[in-house]
């Protein structure tokens, strides 16, 4: 049987679409799990995520958020402009630093920021934004292809994997070459479904090819939401758990990835 | 220029910003904040050809640049801009700052058209000073504020999210009032989730500066430059192309020797921080990208 691999975007303490996730991957036979970063903001209960991961043995890697919260740093590093952005993001910052357990937050500190591995015949490179910088942003509609090559022959890789900006999106860059963006299991897409999404990478039969899966992933997001409530965490989050657009953050957004939602 | 002892020099990090100022310093408006003092008249730098930025658009490939911006003056004056974009949008993402008074409904359709047939995103950065003609005219000229509204229209009508860029000149308690009135009047215009963008006023950095007790220093030094997060700064990441050749960043093209070379490869060297606007972008930071600020939700 030829290798996959399950790989997990940013969780933002999404426990229930994690725990989700992680039968889904077992289901489909995973020989091992990844998660890129960014475990914690947006959702309830820090701890929770945390703990799922290191209970099933997810390779995790750090990104921003971890970052942040792991060296007690007084944001979380997107670098949002907005005054209405920056207002929630302090919110939920506050409230994932306070209920993130002291060793928890010790963990994060000290986890890595990049993994490789060969799969296919290819030099996979696992990254949390881009591989030159952490909070890099790329969307699709953002991010010529020459870039990417270039990322691949700076970072000595084949195929480089990356999430933090959301949304899912893969571009072949010729030369066997590939970038992928394996969205995010913390929120929905800015589509008006309420499901999140995941990638399984796989060799094929001959471990000559590497090819990147993305699944949608149904969850129980009504839970997800009456937990985010019970915390007190804001409604604009809430409602974005449930209708599937997003309500913040919307300032990052190119244009193209701007028009498919309503806001 | 009088001889300090040395300036701070800053390296160019990686090219992500590159710039075309496609209609030198010409210009159909004359705000009065302009600032390279752009005007109908005003040749201290021309129009750029379609062939220079053919060339610099390949050279940049191998560079990894991310993102292309179009200035000038108004960059719609160079009627060759519609191909120039077509032409960038088969590398990577565009981004236009204009006053949006020369967009009329064939050239919109026809970048639109070029950026529904691209992988891409195509940017309009729309400067408007104020939410009326009385807010806005007096600073960007009579019967602006509706030719710009028109242009803005289109745009919209076409597709586009355009982000509308305002310098502040009004006081910080007016801010949420004012961003209300750009909104509601953007939404009366059809353009129901509008972007927002809003520059700091000239004051502002001044008084960083002041506050920060840099006001009796004329250049920066390197003393200055410690721990300071240089990323901040377009010298960095940036570099802009001109039809006198490449120059270090948008603020200084109109200085002597802000220009680095002809080619990309040329400019790539290390630049002395030797200007006094260098003191001002030390105390604003970036002002230039296109994140906006997103004012609205319903
Ligand atoms: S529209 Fe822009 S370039 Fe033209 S005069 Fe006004 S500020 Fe200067
Ligand atoms: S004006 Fe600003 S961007 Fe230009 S060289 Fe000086 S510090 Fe750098
Ligand atoms: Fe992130």
């Amino acid at each position: 049987m030829s290798r996959s691999i399950a790989l997990f975007g940013g969780i933002y303490s999404n426990h229930v679409a994690l725990s989700r996730a992680l039968e889904d991957a077992r289901d489909r036979s995973a020989d091992s799990v990844y998660c890129l970063g960014d475990l914690g903001a947006f959702g309830p209960q820090p701890d929770r995520t945390i703990d799922l991961l290191r209970d099933h043995g997810v390779k995790v890697m750090q990104g921003n958020y971890d970052n942040s919260i792991g060296n007690g740093l007084s944001d979380c590093q997107c670098g949002y402009t907005d005054p209405r952005d920056n207002h929630y993001a302090r919110i939920s910052y506050q409230y994932t630093f306070q209920k993130t357990s002291p060793p928890n937050r010790k963990w994060l500190g000290e986890l890595p920021e990049l993994y490789r591995f060969s799969m296919g015949g290819k030099r996979v490179l696992l990254c949390h934004g881009s591989p030159r910088r952490m909070n890099e942003f790329l969307f699709s509609s953002a991010t010529p292809t020459h870039l990417l090559s270039k990322f691949c022959e700076d970072f000595d890789a084949d195929v480089i994997v990356g999430t933090h900006s959301g949304i899912h999106w893969s571009r072949d860059l010729g030369n066997g070459k590939k970038f992928i963006n394996i969205g995010v299991l913390g929120r929905p897409e800015n589509d008006g479904t309420t499901h999140v999404w995941y990638a399984m990478l796989s060799e094929n039969a001959s471990g000559t090819e590497v090819e990147a899966e993305f699944i949608p992933l149904q969850y129980d997001h009504e839970r997800l939401a009456e937990e985010m409530r019970s915390e007190k965490l804001p409604e604009e989050f809430v409602e974005t758990i449930q209708t599937g657009w997003w309500t913040t953050c919307l300032e990052v957004l190119p244009m193209k990835e701007r028009r498919i939602g309503r806001y | 220029m009088t001889t300090a002892p040395s300036f701070p020099s800053v390296a160019l990090d990686c090219l992500d910003n590159l710039w075309f100022q496609v209609a030198g310093t010409l210009c159909n408006l004359t705000c009065n904040h302009c600032f390279i003092s752009c005007s109908p008249k005003n040749h201290t730098l021309g129009f750029l050809d379609f062939e220079t930025v053919k060339r610099v658009l390949a050279e940049s490939r191998p560079l990894g640049v991310k993102e292309y911006y179009f200035t000038g003056g108004e960059p719609f004056m160079n009627n060759e801009l519609p191909a120039m974009l077509e032409e960038t949008l088969r590398y990577g993402p565009a981004s236009v700052l204009t006053n949006a008074t020369l967009l009329p409904e064939k050239i919109v359709n026809r970048i639109a058209k070029a950026e529904r047939e691209s992988l891409y995103s195509l940017e309009l950065r729309v400067s408007l000073d104020g939410f009326s003609p009385e807010t806005n005219d007096p600073i960007r000229g009579e019967g602006t504020f509706e030719r710009a509204m028109q242009g803005v229209e289109f745009l919209v009508g076409n597709g586009f999210l355009p982000i509308i860029t305002a310098m502040r000149s009004w006081r910080l308690e007016e801010e949420e009032e004012v961003i209300g009135k750009f909104t509601t009047m953007l939404k009366s215009r059809g353009y129901d989730r509008p972007r927002l963008k809003l520059l700091p006023s000239l004051k502002i950095g001044q008084e960083a500066m002041r506050t920060a007790g840099y006001t009796d220093l004329d250049w920066l030094t390197d003393e200055m430059m410690e721990g300071y997060d240089k990323s901040q700064l377009l010298c960095t990441n940036s570099r802009i192309v001109t039809d006198k050749g490449v120059h270090v960043c948008p603020i200084l093209v109109d200085q002597a020797g802000s220009n680095m070379g002809a080619t990309l490869a040329e400019s790539t060297k290390d630049f002395p921080l030797a200007y006094q606007a260098c003191m001002t972008c030390y105390a604003y930071g970036s002002i230039c990208s296109n994140v906006s600020s997103t004012v609205t939700f319903e």
